[in-house]
C-alpha cells in the first residue's frame, strides 16, 4: 500500500524580485496580483511535475543541488504549502522534522516547552504527558528540563526538538536536513532512532545533503534536478550519477576558469614548456568499463593514457606522472625512470597507458602533470597543471591517500554492527 | 463556514496552550509582568484625569459629580479600551513574529490571531480585579447590572476577532497597514465615547458615533459598570449582528488568502 502518493506537482513562486515591488492596495485589486494566478514571466517554478509513490514501510531519499526544489516539495508532503497544481495523498499521521523546536518560548522551561510544542505538533496533552519521561531522557535533559530553553546551548535546543518531533510517533517522517546541526553525539542516536522507526515499518522521507547516510540508510533515492525527478533507483545507483553530474558540473567550471586564466601568456609558459622532441597530446582518462570519465571513486580502477610522437628518434628519455590535490599538494609522483624501465628507442608516435588498480585518494579535485624528459631532466614537453579529475568517495575520511586498511578489535570492545555501511 | 467552526474548535488546545504560553512569558519575563498589562490602562487614566479634571477642568469635569467618578469613567472604557487596541496592533505583527510555525510546520494559521484577541481578553479579565477595587475604594456601588458583563465580551470578541482577522491578513501583503493603523487607533479613540460621556455629544455627533460599533460596545460596559443599568439593548444587538458580520467577512478574507501567508511571511 502506498503511504504517499505525489501526482504530478507543480509549484511557482514569485520571483523575489517582484514580490518586493511596490505594491498598493489599489493595485493589487486593479491587477488582481493578490487573488489572480501569478503570471507566467513572474514566477519562479520551485516544481515542475513531479510524480511518485512511497509504499508504506520504505524509507526514501531525496537528493539533489541547492534550489532544486528537494524542500519546497518536503513542505508540499508536510502540508505546510499547497502545490499550485498537483495532488499530494499520504496515509496517516505526519511528523515533519523541518525546523526543529518551532513554537519554543525562550523563556518558559523546557518541561512547558515539550507541553506547548508538543500540541502545536498535533499531540494532546495527555498524550504528552504519556511521552514526557521518554522525551526527557531521549533528549538527555534530565537536569535542566525546569529551567528555561534561552539557557539551552543550540545542541539542547535541537535535542529537545529533535526528541518531541520524534516522539509524535507518525506513520510518516519527513526530515529536513535536520541532523546537519545536531552535535556529533547526538547524532548517531538520532540514526538509531531513525532505524527503529524504519524496523517498526514506519514510512520515512529524507532530505540530505550527507550521502553517505543517504546511501546507508534509504530504501530508495531520488534525484531531484531543476524541479524534476531526474533519477529514482537503488540509493548507490543515484548517488553515484548524482556525483558524476555535480562532479562534471564543477570540472565544467574550472575549464572555464582555466579558459580565462590561459590568456596570461606567462601563466601558459609556466603550464607547459620543453623542447617538443617528443611531444605530448591527447592526456585522457580512463574507466574499468574503457569509458572517459574525470570523476572517479575513491577505490575504482581507472587508467591514464596519452599520445606521445617523437619528430625524431631518441634513445634517453623518460615518461613521468605527478597527482597534485587542490592546494597543490605532490601526492604522488612516479615515471619510466624511477621503476627501471630503461629507454631503447622512439621513433614516430606511439602511445602510453598507466593503469591504476585504484587512486585511494580522498575526495577532492586533483592536478596531473604529464612530462617526457630525459634521464637528466632536460624537457621534451612538460605539460604541469593541465588536466583535472575528481575523486568523489562515500567515505568521509580526511587528509591526502586513503591508506588501505581494516578496523580491529578485541577484548571489552563493542560496536554496532549497523553504523558502518 | 460550519466546518470551519468545527475545525477551530477541534484547535482549542492548541489555542488554550498558546494563550498560556503568551501569559507566562509575558509575567514571567519581568517581575512587574502583571503590573505592565495594567501599567498603559492605569496612565492613560492618569493622564487624562489630570488633564480634563484639573489642568482643563480646575477641579471639575463637566457632567461628573466629582474628579475621583470621572477617573472612574475613564477607567472603566479605558480598559475594553486597551483589549481592543491591543489586539489589533498585535495582530498586525503576529503572523510575521510567528513566522516559524507558519512555515516550517503544519500549523493552522488562524489560530494566531485567535491567540491574540484571547490574550489580550485574559489581560482584560485580569484588570477587572482592579476596575472592581477601584469602585470599592472611591465609595461607588455595583449594580446586579454587573452581570451583563458576558455578553459584552461576546460582543467585543467578535468584533475584535472579525476586525483582527482582516489586519492579521492584510499587513502581510501590506506592510504600511501597521503604521497606518497606530493612527487609526488614536482617531478611533477619541471617536468613542471613552473620555467623555456619550450624552454629553451633540446631537449631529451622535449619528456618528452611532455608526461606531465600538461606541455601543464601550457603552455596554459604562451601563454594567459605571451607570449600573441595562445597556441600550436595541443598539446592542445590532452591534453584536455587525460584529457576526464583520466576523464573517474578516474569516473569508483570511481564508482566501491562508496559502499566501507561507511564502510572503
Amino acid at each position: 500500500m502506498e503511504a504517499v502518493q505525489v501526482c504530478d506537482v507543480f509549484k511557482f513562486y514569485k520571483k523575489h524580485a517582484d514580490s518586493h515591488k511596490f505594491l498598493t492596495i489599489k493595485s493589487a485589486l486593479v491587477n488582481k496580483t493578490l487573488f489572480g494566478d501569478i503570471q507566467v514571466g513572474e514566477r519562479f517554478e520551485a516544481l515542475r511535475g513531479v510524480s511518485f509513490n512511497v509504499e508504506a514501510g520504505r524509507t526514501l531519499g531525496i537528493i539533489g543541488e541547492n534550489g532544486s526544489g528537494k524542500s519546497t516539495l518536503l513542505k508540499i508532503l508536510a502540508g505546510i504549502s499547497k502545490p499550485t497544481a498537483g495532488e499530494v495523498l499520504t496515509r496517516g499521521r505526519i511528523s515533519a522534522l523541518i525546523e526543529l523546536g518551532a513554537g519554543f518560548h525562550p523563556e518558559i522551561s523546557g518541561r512547558e516547552n515539550i507541553f506547548i510544542n508538543g500540541v502545536i505538533l498535533g499531540l494532546s496533552r495527555k498524550e504528552i504527558q504519556e511521552k514526557y519521561e521518554e522525551i526527557v531522557r531521549f533528549a538527555e535533559l534530565e537536569e535542566f528540563i525546569d529551567n528555561p530553553v534561552k539557557s539551552y546551548s543550540s545542541g539542547m535546543f535541537m535535542r529537545l526538538g529533535f526528541s518531541i518531533a520524534i516522539n509524535v510517533n507518525p506513520e510518516i517522517l519527513l526530515i529536513d536536513e535536520v541532523l546537519a546541526v545536531g552535535d556529533a553525539s547526538f547524532v548517531p542516536k538520532c540514526l538509531d532512532k531513525i532505524n527503529e522507526f524504519r524496523r517498526h515499518g514506519k514510512t520515512i522521507i529524507f532530505v540530505s545533503h550527507d550521502l553517505s547516510t543517504i546511501e546507508r540508510i534509504c530504501d530508495e533515492v531520488i534525484w531531484i534536478k531543476k524541479g524534476l525527478v531526474e533519477m529514482r533507483g537503488y540509493p548507490k545507483r543515484v548517488v553515484d550519477a548524482y556525483l558524476e553530474y555535480v562532479g562534471k558540473k564543477d570540472e565544467v567550471k574550472t575549464l572555464v576558469q582555466h579558459g580565462e586564466e590561459e590568456k596570461e601568456a606567462a601563466r601558459e609558459r609556466e603550464k607547459r614548456w620543453g623542447s617538443r622532441e617528443i611531444e605530448i597530446a591527447n592526456v585522457r582518462m580512463f574507466d574499468a568499463q574503457g569509458r572517459e570519465k574525470y570523476i572517479f571513486q575513491s577505490d575504482e580502477p581507472l587508467a591514464i593514457e596519452f599520445d606521445v610522437t617523437a619528430a625524431g628518434p631518441q634513445d634517453d628519455f623518460v615518461f613521468g606522472i605527478g597527482v597534485f590535490n587542490g592546494e597543490g599538494v605532490h601526492c604522488y609522483g612516479s615515471n619510466t625512470m624511477l621503476e627501471n624501465y630503461a629507454s631503447e628507442s622512439i621513433a614516430g608516435s606511439g602511445r602510453v597507458r598507466l593503469q591504476v588498480p585504484a587512486l585511494n585518494l580522498v575526495n577532492g579535485t586533483y592536478f596531473l602533470d604529464i612530462a617526457a624528459h630525459k634521464r637528466d631532466g632536460y624537457p621534451f614537453d612538460y605539460h604541469h597543471f593541465q588536466y583535472s579529475f575528481r575523486v568523489t568517495s562515500s567515505h568521509r575520511d580526511v587528509g591526502i591517500a586513503r591508506i588501505p586498511h581494516q578496523w580491529m578489535f578485541s577484548g571489552g570492545i563493542h560496536f554496532k554492527k549497523n553504523e558502518n555501511p | 463556514m460550519i466546518e470551519k467552526l468545527k475545525e477551530i474548535i477541534r484547535h482549542r488546545e492548541l489555542i488554550f496552550t498558546l494563550v498560556s504560553r503568551e501569559l507566562k512569558a509575558r509575567y514571567r519575563g519581568t517581575v512587574l509582568g502583571f503590573f505592565w498589562s495594567l501599567f498603559n490602562p492605569l496612565l492613560l487614566m492618569l493622564v487624562y484625569t489630570v488633564v480634563f479634571g484639573f489642568i482643563v477642568g480646575g477641579g471639575r469635569v463637566a457632567g461628573f459629580e466629582s474628579t475621583k467618578l470621572y477617573a472612574l469613567f475613564l477607567f472603566n472604557g479605558i480598559l475594553p479600551w486597551t483589549w481592543f487596541s491591543s489586539s489589533m496592533l498585535e495582530s498586525a505583527n503576529v503572523l510575521n513574529v510567528q513566522g516559524a510555525l507558519i512555515k516550517k510546520i503544519k500549523f493552522p494559521v488562524e489560530v494566531l490571531p485567535i491567540m491574540v484577541v484571547t490574550t489580550n481578553m485574559v489581560h482584560f479579565l485580569f484588570g477587572l480585579p482592579v476596575l472592581v477595587a477601584f469602585f470599592l475604594i472611591f465609595g461607588k456601588s455595583l449594580s446586579p447590572w454587573v452581570l451583563f458583563l458576558p455578553v459584552s465580551l461576546f460582543a467585543q470578541y467578535v468584533f475584535t476577532m472579525g476586525l483582527c482577522f482582516f489586519v492579521s491578513a492584510l499587513t502581510v501583503h501590506f506592510k504600511d497597514i501597521k503604521d497606518i493603523l497606530s493612527n487609526l487607533l488614536t482617531l478611533w479613540f477619541f471617536a468613542t465615547p471613552i473620555i467623555y460621556t456619550y450624552d454629553s455629544v451633540p446631537k449631529a455627533l451622535k449619528y456618528v458615533l452611532n455608526l461606531n460599533p465600538m461606541t455601543h460596545i464601550i457603552e455596554s460596559y459604562h451601563f454594567s459598570f459605571y451607570f449600573g443599568s441595562l445597556p441600550h439593548y436595541k443598539r446592542f444587538t445590532v452591534t453584536i449582528l455587525v460584529g457576526l458580520f464583520f466576523l464573517y467577512l474578516g474569516y473569508l478574507l483570511f481564508d482566501k488568502l491562508r496559502d499566501t501567508f507561507v511564502e510572503e511571511v
